[in-house]
């Protein structure tokens, strides 16, 4: 379990983050919404600690992540899988190379049991036959399933994805959705993602934050999403013809 | 601008703290010196052939008085490529190559998340990605620069001979006068500083971008010139402290 407190960051004199509460549940995959600019990516660098916050605390099991010790940084950072909006793949290495790299960085486990675990994550997001591949020549839907084996190639107890389907067709969209969702129930991840694409959140948002300028200004899930007194977030989501056509 | 230079020393702090295993730097320490050595042997050759042809014959040109032996030719061409065309121009030539590429390689993973990617794993990344390059970069300067005095050397023996203006013997002879061993050295040395700072400064330009394509070409240009001024200001430091 995640749990943030009272998270608050400025940049120069523009405050991103307003003091955010919120609570993520292991088996249960999260998602933080909202408009362009109104911190949810800023509140996923806070989470895995690319950025430090001004004040708040996120405690990971009892573990406060910001506490300073650097070696308890080190070991939640190690339970940690994240997959970057630009799955961010190591361009010098191949597709197999990638998925291998947290293993051959941080375990001391045998060549063999190395690459068979590399191969088996890759079977997982299906493209066990892509291991010799370059990053540069596979497509973008792909290189998200790469990013996503790389992430649990260390059976991590926490998946961060920021925006997994940006720049996706809906059908791939929907096979990396399910993907995230199958993984998240099948080992029981605290799975945190950002997003703005209302296919995730309507199939796999068990939890939804709604971010608004800083602040959050809703919780719940893909049930009560389209049916809540927020108007931010109602104008939020009837940006989407397809809700708008829905709701008449 | 001091606020750079303080940025750059605690940069170059972080390359030493919470280093990971020796074995991980070894291999990417033998993939760098082919990058930055093999790969650059072509150019600093070239170039340093040519500068030495060069030095030899506008020497010759600019030499008139005929009580001046023509073996002072090559004791000139020697001791100009030992001591400063070799070293400090090869490295000037490496800061455009190899800086260029260091600064570029990390702009872009920064860009694109990789060096993200390799902190929330808890890996030092400016240690991981930079410390290869800059002992690979120590470990093969001098050695391209060794090469680079003897090929400057024998450019200026080649075109000197060919253009008639020394005899292969006035050359040798000229070659073997008043030789210092000291100058070697002092060339190995200059060498080494150089590298740590053509490596370290790149390093420093890409690994702190911030922005897009744009930035990275801007960051690969800085690390070119900044490389530049702090070669010639070691330049005139070394020479200095060592051969007054």
């Amino acid at each position: 379990m995640i749990d943030i407190k009272n998270i608050a960051k400025t940049f120069g004199d523009r405050q991103v983050l307003k003091g955010i509460d919120g609570c993520f549940e292991p088996g249960q995959t999260s998602l933080i919404i909202g408009g362009s600019g109104t911190g949810k990516s800023v509140l996923l660098k806070c989470m895995i600690g690319l950025v430090k916050p001004d004040a708040g605390e996120v405690i990971y099991d009892g573990r406060d992540f910001l506490s300073g010790d650097k070696d308890l940084q080190k070991e939640i950072r190690r339970e940690m899988g994240v997959l970057f909006q630009g799955s961010a793949l190591f361009d010098s290495k191949t597709v197999l190379d990638n998925v291998r790299f947290p293993l051959d960085m941080l375990t001391d486990q045998s060549e063999e049991e190395k690459l068979d675990r590399a191969q088996e994550c890759l079977k997982r997001v299906g493209l066990e036959n892509a291991g010799d591949r370059m990053p540069s020549e596979i497509s973008g839907g792909m290189k998200k399933r790469v990013g996503i084996a790389r992430a649990i190639v260390l059976n991590p107890k926490y998946l961060f994805c920021d925006e997994p389907n940006s720049g996706l067709d809906p059908l791939t969209s929907i096979k990396i959705d399910q993907l995230i969702k199958e993984i998240t129930d099948e080992y029981k991840v605290t799975t945190v993602i950002i997003t703005h694409d209302m296919n995730s959140m309507m199939e796999i948002g068990e939890k939804i934050m709604f971010l608004y300028e800083g602040n959050k200004l809703w919780e719940g899930n893909s049930d009560t999403l389209t049916h809540s007194n927020v108007d931010e977030l109602n104008e939020f989501i009837n940006a989407n013809k397809l809700i708008r056509e829905m709701e008449r | 601008m001091l606020t750079r230079i303080g940025d750059y020393f605690i940069f170059l702090g972080t390359l030493f703290r919470n280093r990971e295993k020796m074995g991980v730097y070894l291999r990417l320490i033998i993939d760098e010196c082919m990058s930055i050595g093999v790969g650059s042997i072509f150019i600093v050759a070239l170039v340093n052939t040519f500068i030495g042809a060069v030095t030899c014959v506008q020497t010759a040109y600019n030499l008139t008085n005929p009580f001046v032996p023509k073996n002072i030719i090559a004791l000139i061409v020697r001791d100009s490529s030992i001591l400063e065309l070799a070293p400090t121009l090869s490295c000037i030539v490496l800061a455009g190559k190899v800086g260029s590429n260091i600064a570029g390689e990390l702009g872009t993973m920064r860009i694109s998340e990789q060096i993200d990617a390799l902190e929330v794993m808890g890996i030092n990344s400016s240690s991981y990605l930079i410390l290869p390059k800059v002992v690979a970069s120590v470990l093969m300067f001098p050695l391209l620069v060794i090469m680079a005095a003897f090929l400057s050397i024998l450019g200026g023996y080649i075109a000197g001979t060919l253009a008639g203006v020394i005899s292969p013997e006035e050359y040798v002879s000229g070659l073997r006068f008043e030789y210092k061993p000291f100058g070697v050295t002092f060339a190995l040395i200059k060498t080494v500083v150089f590298a740590f700072l053509v490596s370290t400064i790149s390093a420093y330009q890409g690994y702190n971008v911030k922005g897009g394509a744009l930035e990275v070409g801007t960051a690969s240009t800085s690390a070119v010139t900044n490389s530049c001024i702090a070669i010639v200001a070691a330049d005139f430091v070394l020479t200095q402290v060592l051969l007054t």
